[in-house]
């Protein structure tokens, strides 16, 4: 198991993604000899896990059964443990897509924050490329570190313990595309446009608050940053189900012959069932502002 | 710094044969260069000759006769700004008189070649409420008029972010009207990285293909299904990939999955396979080509009896000619089926790590056939325009099991204008960007079959929540 490559079979070590049932789910560490407790009973790390294949199904001390998942950077996303307020996969998708990442982009992020698009970035620039990640405060960066070793991702990033805002990247003319999700954005601009490869490169800045992004925008101006875009992504799940929708009695159908014996079958169907997907009753109405902007050639 | 060293001008140079993205303002247009081609865009024509060995992101502006001039380095500062401006609005009255150039001295201006910069300072000069108006209105007439009268044209190297605003704002109805915020959640909902192995099928003009093959960046191998004749790929080799990229393309026919997946498909007779002919049965394609050969043989036999030799010199050319095309085509027949038993020995493990459909067809029968090939715990995404045909694929999926995670979206997609004063979101917002079905496949499970017409999962854990819940309580 790897976050950026797949494997058929789980092994010692490896992290794992039980599926319990409906948006219920948990990461585990797979380690022999362990045990994880879920409501539908336990689950014996070396006989229900280790040499099984990914996707299948475990059945538990209870007589209940569960899936158990390749870890996948959308998964890890709806499992980590939060350290602070994270991205989400719709916000990171377009971010990956705006910020043209691929194998072998040279992407910085600031903050790195519980590593959501950390995992994600890392899954797209694989084999060839590399994160540098930004984290001023000293446990978090410690902890992601440590999540990157897990999760056999290590290679691909360098995580740094600083202040962006004061210190930068630490490196200059090597970033094909710089990810700023912090409180003053606009203090890292200068920070990241040197980090920026002279050819050129994307930038991406993340704020919930429209002040931030119209400061964001003005330094982005100023340093020379080009097709500066600000846009919003929001994402609706539908529920798909029946729904019975009855029929109105209008009353006996003037002119209709022998009104009085009609009446009897028309009761009979009374509804119609429809197969529909209806919106959430309430959903993520923002998550945040996303501002693109291409630093041109030097 | 050394490492900008690597950061070498040659790979970043405009040259012949490249595939390039114009844009002029928020417009794009995909072309390939080719010595002496005239390229109309935005209602101008001009040839890229001039482009090549200028390096990507160069600007350029088109002068008399359609060529392209390098522009210099950005002109320090805009000077069409006029001291004065007015407060508001009160004493502007709309009398159709303010610009006093006509439209003939207009085109009089263009035609003398004046540079769009000058124009929009002679519009500016000519009209009479200009400094009457608000810093905010005077800014804005500006824009509208550079809109409109300068033409500059950059040249961009492409990627799936231009590729996909591009189609999306020129030719939706080719892409299924796939916007690409839709898009972006297909890659990540598809987990789409390098080293995997993944199917698509699309009818999105090969856009999507495209992007796949962009985040897989040559490494894996990709399987596009196609429908009909062939596969449409316009959109893909827009993107100008190396030719690495293309050996992990791999295509294989629809009309030929039941075959694969009974097992029957027969890669041996498919040299008698006449091209394109999938529809067609094998003994038919068997007899056309016997007939082939009978006709040869019978020919010369009847020809003998004339015995002009010009008639006989141009018999014996058009027989090489035919010999020459039956070898070519003996050549591509043998080189397609190739492909096609290399296609299929990807497809026959069933362990694709993903599958992307993106399709005018009805996606229900197309994800039902192509599931098979996926391997468990791996992600699917199909998109559709509409939303139905993915409300029946849920209900099916449901049904027959092996799959989880299932869930339903479309995406929501605002642009704001930021500027000093005057943040607002922009206008003009897209209606819709088609909806998403995705889930992740688990092992197909033998016990599922007994209770096929239920949706079976949430009922089975329903089941167990109350087991549980009893036994707690006979407990306490």
């Amino acid at each position: 198991m790897s976050f950026v490559e797949y494997s058929e079979i789980i092994q010692e070590g490896d992290v794992v993604i039980i599926f319990l049932g409906h948006e219920s789910m948990m990461p585990i560490k797979v380690q022999s000899g362990a045990q994880t407790q879920t409501r539908y009973g336990v689950i014996r790390h070396s006989s229900d896990l280790i040499g099984q294949r990914f996707g299948s199904r475990v059945t538990c001390s209870k007589g209940g059964w569960v899936y158990v998942l390749h870890p996948t950077p959308e998964l890890w996303t709806v499992n980590l443990p939060h350290r602070t307020q994270i991205l989400y996969t719709t916000d990171i998708a377009n971010i990956t897509l705006m910020l043209e990442l691929k194998p072998g982009s040279v992407v910085c992020e600031s903050g790195t924050g519980s590593g959501s698009l950390s995992h994600s970035i890392l899954r797209t620039i694989a084999p060839t490329g590399h994160l540098h990640t930004v984290e001023f405060h000293a446990q978090r960066a410690e902890k992601a570190m440590q999540e990157f070793k897990e999760h056999k991702v290590s290679h691909l990033v360098t995580v740094r313990n600083q202040d962006v805002c004061k210190d930068g990247f630490g490196i200059t003319g090597i970033a094909d595309a710089v990810f700023l999700d912090i409180p003053s954005p606009w203090e890292a601009i200068t920070h990241a446009k040197s980090a920026m490869k002279r050819k050129g490169g994307r930038l991406c800045s993340f704020s919930p608050c429209i002040e931030q992004v119209q400061r964001t925008c003005e330094a982005l101006l100023d340093r020379g940053f080009e097709e500066i875009c600000t846009l919003e992504v929001l994402l609706r799940v539908h529920d798909v189900r029946s729904v019975n929708l009855p029929l109105p009695d209008f009353g006996p159908e003037e002119g209709s012959p022998d009104v009085s014996q009609e009446e009897i079958p028309n009761t009979g169907n009374t509804s119609v069932i429809c197969r529909t997907a209806t919106p959430p009753r309430e959903m993520a109405g923002h998550t945040g502002y996303l501002t693109f902007a291409t630093k041109p050639r030097d | 710094m050394a490492e900008c060293a690597n950061d070498s001008d040659a790979e970043i140079r405009i040259g012949y044969g490249d595939y390039v993205v114009l844009k002029r303002g928020d417009v794009f247009k995909s072309v390939q260069i080719e010595n002496k081609k005239k390229v109309i865009f935005e209602k101008q024509w001009f040839f890229l000759d001039n482009a090549v060995g200028q390096l990507y992101g160069a600007m350029f502006e088109i002068e008399a006769g359609g060529s392209l001039k390098l522009k210099a380095a950005k002109h320090s500062g805009d000077s069409l700004d006029s001291k004065e401006a007015g407060q508001d609005n009160r004493h502007i009255v709309d009398d159709g008189r303010s610009q006093k150039l006509t439209r003939d001295d207009i085109e009089t201006l263009k035609e003398q070649g004046l540079k769009g910069q000058e124009i929009v300072q002679q519009l500016i000069d000519n009209s009479t409420t200009f400094k009457d108006k608000t810093e905010f209105a005077q800014e804005k007439y500006i824009k509208k008029k550079k809109k409109k009268y300068e033409s500059d044209i950059t040249i961009l190297k492409p990627s799936t972010r231009l590729l996909a605003m591009m189609y999306h704002g020129r030719e939706p109805g080719k892409i299924c009207h796939l916007r690409y915020d839709t898009l972006a959640q297909i890659l990540t909902l598809g987990n789409i990285h390098a080293c995997s192995k993944i199917i698509v099928f699309e009818t999105c003009a090969g856009l999507v293909l495209g992007s796949v093959m962009e985040r897989m960046g040559g490494y894996g191998s990709v399987i596009q299904m196609y429908p009909g004749g062939g596969p449409t790929r316009a959109g893909m080799e827009s993107s100008g990939f190396p030719s690495h990229f293309h050996k992990t393309l791999h295509d294989f026919p629809l009309c030929k999955v039941n075959a694969l997946l009974a097992g029957t498909l027969d890669l041996s007779e498919k040299d008698a396979d006449t091209e394109a002919n999938c529809s067609g049965n094998r003994s038919e394609s068997s007899q056309e080509t016997s007939c082939v050969s009978k006709e040869k043989n019978s020919e010369p036999q009847s020809m003998e009896v004339s015995v002009d030799p010009q008639e006989e010199i141009k018999r014996a050319e058009r027989e090489r000619l035919r010999e020459q095309r039956a070898q070519e085509k003996k050549v591509k027949m043998e080189e397609k089926r190739k492909k096609l038993a290399s296609a299929a020995a990807l497809l026959e493990g069933r362990n694709a790590d993903g599958l992307v459909i993106a399709s005018r067809f009805h996606p229900c029968p197309v994800l039902m056939g192509l599931l098979k090939f996926i391997a468990p715990s791996r992600p699917f995404v199909v998109y559709c325009q509409y939303r139905e045909p993915l409300i029946e694929c849920y209900t099916k999926l449901r049904e027959q099991g092996g799959v989880i995670n299932l869930r339903l979206t479309d995406s929501w997609l605002r642009h704001y204008q930021v500027l000093p004063n005057r943040t607002h979101p922009v206008l003009l917002m897209s209606g819709g960007g088609g909806y998403l079905l995705s889930g992740t496949t688990v092992a197909a499970d033998a016990a599922k079959a007994k209770n096929q017409h239920k949706s079976e999962e949430p009922l089975a854990k329903r089941l167990k929540l109350d087991e549980i819940s009893s036994s707690r309580d006979s407990s306490a």
